[in-house]
């Protein structure tokens, strides 16, 4: 139940703002807060009460399942669940939410009302996605979401916001009919085999297609998932949303929109289709090595700094990928870490960049320079988060890589070698990042004030966070495990090439 | 007859005598308003008869009509359009006509005609049906007779639908000619005789999609489509774009059914490749206007495209569907329509897009009325237009026609370019600083606004909770 209260809190939250906002700018800011404090502190206190039960039964990997007839004579029902996987990550979600509704605390000051409504709702679609057991109301989320994400960038973004918004929508909708398609496809074929006409995730799993069939029903879902991903080369509309979007929103594209699209490989794709997706594991690992590379170079070239954030985002979106199709348990593990550790640390990096260009009006790299004189504090954490970025041990980046490319290995020494290069050239990037930022000489006379209390507390919590993940990641490796097992189990063949005995390894054995 | 038969017949009965109960009142002189009011009584009344004569269905009134489930429902929407263009109807007419008042006798002759295509088992009924929606809409389409793009789009309407009224009887004439009856069930009949569509039949059945295809401005007879949606006033480019088409694609899909035509691969072809061109055409040519009217004129092109690809399979699955996609779709059509003729004033419509800028801050409320009609239009989640296109898709993917689903989905995406473009430009400009003009017919455009956020609700309870419409429609038969 505590699943569709945590939605229904958003939705309501949300209209509450609305109404609100008519009358009053401030309020509608409180009401999302607290809103989202509520929900976080939820599920917190739920991951609390059942981490036992987890580590414990790992054989039930589903923690709470909620079902409710929805349009029955398609066999449609409103079908919640969740596991430690969707537990994380919606954890995360509600976590950065709140953190979204700091940044435009200040940021935002027209239309506040329907901005809260929309982030709420885009949160609410998000949770959704992270929820729906149901393939039906997997894709209604999938959409909910992209409405209010395209007002918020159409409405509240900078110049090109226009542009920018058209074609995040028309990529993620267009992409998202695919899967659509697929996901019919799928019901049908599994409704004449079975005689049982269902949407229902649990039923739909082990259905019996005819291998090219369900190669071609694998790609409607991959399509959907790539594009939200995103990997090369459907990655083009990623640096324009990101870029054009106001701070809260580039925090929630790339802290959690870009994961609904590795959490949907992670759900769907790999177990629904797990012969047909071996099959295309060797190119996913193709184009995941070549958007690690591609994406740090491009990175590298850009003189926007939330272009340059943004194409980071594609460069670990890489890093998922190539873990995803490795078919390991440590790989896997990487993943999740990875989907929570670039999460904290680009979404970070993107709340310092709006904060620069709150002060100085512009995102242009070359027209920055020296600020570390005039913001030692700024200077000091953003140091820390392209530490992150680039992958220091003792910070969360670094567990998730190394996991991801150990893993990798294991599937294909050749690929993790190029991806290893990619390392590299993500050194480079952060390091330019903060050359050219906070090093070098100033060109600005006029006096640029450091963090306020407000901008201080958002990056201490996530600096702690950021932190806490690269020193002790066995929490969320933990909640992860029994969802990851499963997936494992799948995929014998990806670890018969280890040698080892098929064992699902701990962190602590890798890290030390 | 017998007094079943005028019991089954109530509704059409009650259209047909508000006609003239409504001539006659014109003739007393009452009021505009008078007159706006009873006619919204009388359809009200003609609403509910549908209602009454639930029990006794299915029920035929030989030869010519069949009242059942389907085409009740079908009635059900066509007289719920009506109603609805009647109440958004006031403003707009009198700001701009002095005598405005006979525009209701001409809506409830329209009504009839649709109502009557709708029940038609038979070539006279729904020939007879047809002319009395078309000449209705002539006069309807040129109703300011002062203004150029009325009168030139009442011509180019009145010209290219007598030409394909000329079509259509041609083709009955000749499938006359090879079957020997007009009755649908007849000639069902008769062909079943034959193992293959003998030539004049399909030589008739050619002439008479002419017809059909220019009634639903399906491509390649979609040419009057914008300049008639553009041109006439626009309560009345609503009953075009609902109505009519509801009533014509009802007896489409009964005359198919009754014949089994789904078994003929030419014919299916030629479905086929219509429902093609006119998702692709329709979507392409509305990327690039101006005109909001047009832009929803090609937008009804390609959902008439949409609503073939559901028709093509022919099962029960495909009257499910388009029961459902024709309700979401006039519902959403309405309350779009709705919305332009309530921003529109004396001097001109309210239809360059350039003036829909900064909607969503001068108008909230109309603005976001707007948005969830063409984000049903363009089938996104939570909007009655999404489960319509599930629907559709569902029914296509079911009977294996994935090419068809492929391309449909694949030019909706070129749609979605359009209707996000009305959107955006809603949002974007500046908040209007100048005092907003006092409202000249207050409570009217209380009431129109009331419809339109009632309009609103459905396609929001059909996009979120659709188990309801779907149980009502899940046991049409066609017989």
């Amino acid at each position: 139940m505590i699943l569709v209260w945590l939605i229904g809190l958003l939705m309501g939250g949300g209209l509450l703002a609305l109404l609100v906002g008519k009358w009053n700018k401030t309020l509608p800011r409180w009401i999302s807060l607290y809103t989202l404090v509520i929900g976080f502190i939820a599920l917190i206190s739920f991951w609390f009460d059942n981490y036992n039960t987890v580590n414990i039964q790992p054989s039930n990997s589903w923690l709470v399942d909620f079902q409710q007839e929805w349009i029955p004579s398609f066999g449609i029902s409103f079908h919640l669940a969740i596991d430690g996987l969707s537990l994380v990550l919606l954890t995360l979600a509600f976590f950065l939410g709140i953190l979204a509704v700091l940044c435009s605390w200040k940021e935002i000051t027209e239309r506040v009302g329907f901005y809260h409504f929309n982030l709420l709702w885009i949160l609410a679609g998000i949770s959704g996605v992270f929820m729906a057991m149901d393939l039906f109301l997997f894709y209604f989320f999938w959409e909910v979401m992209l409405i209010p994400m395209y007002f918020l960038i159409g409405i509240w973004g900078s110049k090109n916001r226009e542009y920018a918004a058209y074609k995040f929508f028309i990529f993620t909708q267009a992409s998202g009919l695919l899967m659509f398609l697929a996901i019919l496809g799928l019901y049908f074929v599994h409704g004449k085999t079975s005689g049982n006409y269902t949407f229902n995730y649990f039923e739909l799993l082990g259905t019996t297609i005819s291998p090219q069939l369900a190669f071609w029903l694998m790609m409607g879902f991959m399509i959907a998932f790539v594009v939200k991903l995103p990997l090369i080369p459907f990655h083009s509309w990623l640096p324009d949303a990101h870029s054009e979007a106001p701070t809260a929103g580039s925090l929630i594209l790339a802290g959690l929109l870009l994961k609904t699209g590795a959490y949907g490989i992670l759900r769907f794709v790999l177990p629904l289709f797990p012969e047909a997706s071996i099959e295309l594991a060797p190119w996913a690992m193709f184009l995941g090595v070549i958007g690690i590379i591609y994406g740090a170079i491009l990175a590298y070239a850009q003189t926007d700094l939330k272009r340059l954030i943004a194409y980071t985002s594609v460069s670990h979106m890489g890093f998922v990928v190539l873990g995803i199709f490795a078919f390991n348990a440590l790989a896997f593990q990487g993943v999740v870490m990875q989907l929570v550790a670039h999460a904290i640390s680009t979404g970070a990096l993107f709340i310092i960049a709006g904060m620069l260009k709150e002060r100085l009006h512009t995102r242009e790299i070359d027209q920055m320079g020296g600020l570390w004189l005039q913001m030692p504090k700024m200077g000091a954490i953003a140091t820390l988060l392209a530490m992150a970025s680039l992958g220091l041990p003792g910070l969360g980046n670094f567990v998730a890589e190394f996991l991801i490319l150990l893993g990798a290995f294991k599937a294909s020494a050749w690929f993790t070698v190029l991806a290893t290069i990619g390392l590299i050239f993500s050194a480079i990037y952060s390091l330019r990042i903060l050359q050219k930022v906070f090093l070098g000489p100033t060109e600005r006379t006029e006096s640029i004030k450091d963090f306020s209390k407000r901008e201080l507390a958002i990056m201490t919590v996530l600096t702690i966070s950021i932190i806490w993940l690269g020193l002790f990641p066995q929490l969320i490796i933990d909640t992860a495990k029994p969802m990851i097992n499963k997936l494992e189990q799948l995929f014998p063949a990806g670890n018969d090439n280890n040698k080892q005995p098929i064992k699902p390894i701990t962190i602590e054995n890798d890290d030390k | 007859m017998t007094s079943n038969d005028f019991f089954a017949l109530t509704p059409l009965l009650l259209l047909a005598g508000s006609s003239v109960l409504i001539m006659l009142l014109i003739a007393i002189k009452l009021s505009h308003r008078s007159i706006q009011i009873s006619s919204l009584l009388l359809f009200l009344i003609s609403f509910s008869s549908l209602f009454a004569i639930q029990k006794i269905l299915p029920y035929r009134i030989e030869p010519l009509l069949v009242i059942d489930d389907f085409s009740v429902f079908i009635m059900g929407l066509i007289i719920f359009s009506s109603l609805v263009v009647n109440i958004i109807s006031y403003i707009y007419f009198e700001e701009k006509e002095e005598s405005p008042k006979e525009y209701y006798v001409l809506l409830f002759l329209c009504t009839l005609g649709a109502c009557v295509l709708a029940t038609s088992q038979h070539f006279a009924s729904l020939f007879l049906g047809l002319e009395i929606l078309t000449v209705g809409l002539y006069a309807l389409i040129a109703y300011f007779r002062g203004r150029h793009h009325n009168i030139e789009a009442g011509i180019k309407y009145l010209i290219l639908a007598a030409f394909s009224s000329a079509f259509l009887l041609f083709g009955m004439a000749l499938i006359y000619f090879q079957t020997g009856t007009l009755e649908f069930s007849a000639i069902a009949r008769s062909l079943s005789t034959h193992t293959s569509l003998p030539p004049l039949f399909l030589t008739g059945f050619g002439l008479m999609l002419v017809g059909i295809g220019f009634k639903l401005a399906v491509v390649p007879f979609h040419m009057w489509t914008a300049d008639v949606y553009q041109g006439a006033p626009t309560p009345v480019t609503a009953f075009i774009a609902t109505a009519s088409k509801g009533g014509v694609f009802a007896v489409l899909i009964r005359f198919f059914i009754a014949i089994d035509g789904f078994r003929y691969q030419t014919v299916m072809f030629v479905f086929i490749s219509i429902a093609i061109a006119s998702m692709i055409i329709g979507n392409l040519l509305a990327l690039q206007q101006k005109n909001v009217k047009r832009i929803l004129a090609y937008s009804s092109i390609a959902h008439l495209g949409y609503l073939l690809v559901a028709f093509i399979p022919g099962g029960s699955m495909s009257i499910q569907s388009i029961s459902f996609y024709l309700a979401a779709y006039f519902v959403t059509t309405l309350c779009a329509f709705g919305v332009i003729t309530v921003l529109s004033n004396k001097e001109k419509d309210l239809e360059n897009i350039n003036n829909f800028k900064a909607l969503f801050w001068d108008h909230p409320v109309l603005a976001c009325i707007f948005s969830a009609a063409l984000l049903s239009l363009a089938g996104i989640p939570l909007t009655a237009g999404f489960i319509g296109k599930f629907y559709i898709l569902a029914t296509g993917i079911q009977s294996g026609f994935w090419a068809l689903t492929l391309i449909l989905v694949i030019s909706s995406v070129f749609g979605l370019y359009y209707y996000l473009r009305i959107i955006t430009t809603m949002f974007s400009g500046q908040q209007n600083t100048s005092p907003q003009k006092s409202l000249a017919h207050p409570v009217f455009y209380l009431i129109s606004s009331v419809v339109l956020c009632v309009l609103t609700l459905l396609i929001i309870w059909f996009g979120v909770y659709p188990s309801g419409l779907m149980q009502l429609i899940e046991h049409f038969q066609i017989r």
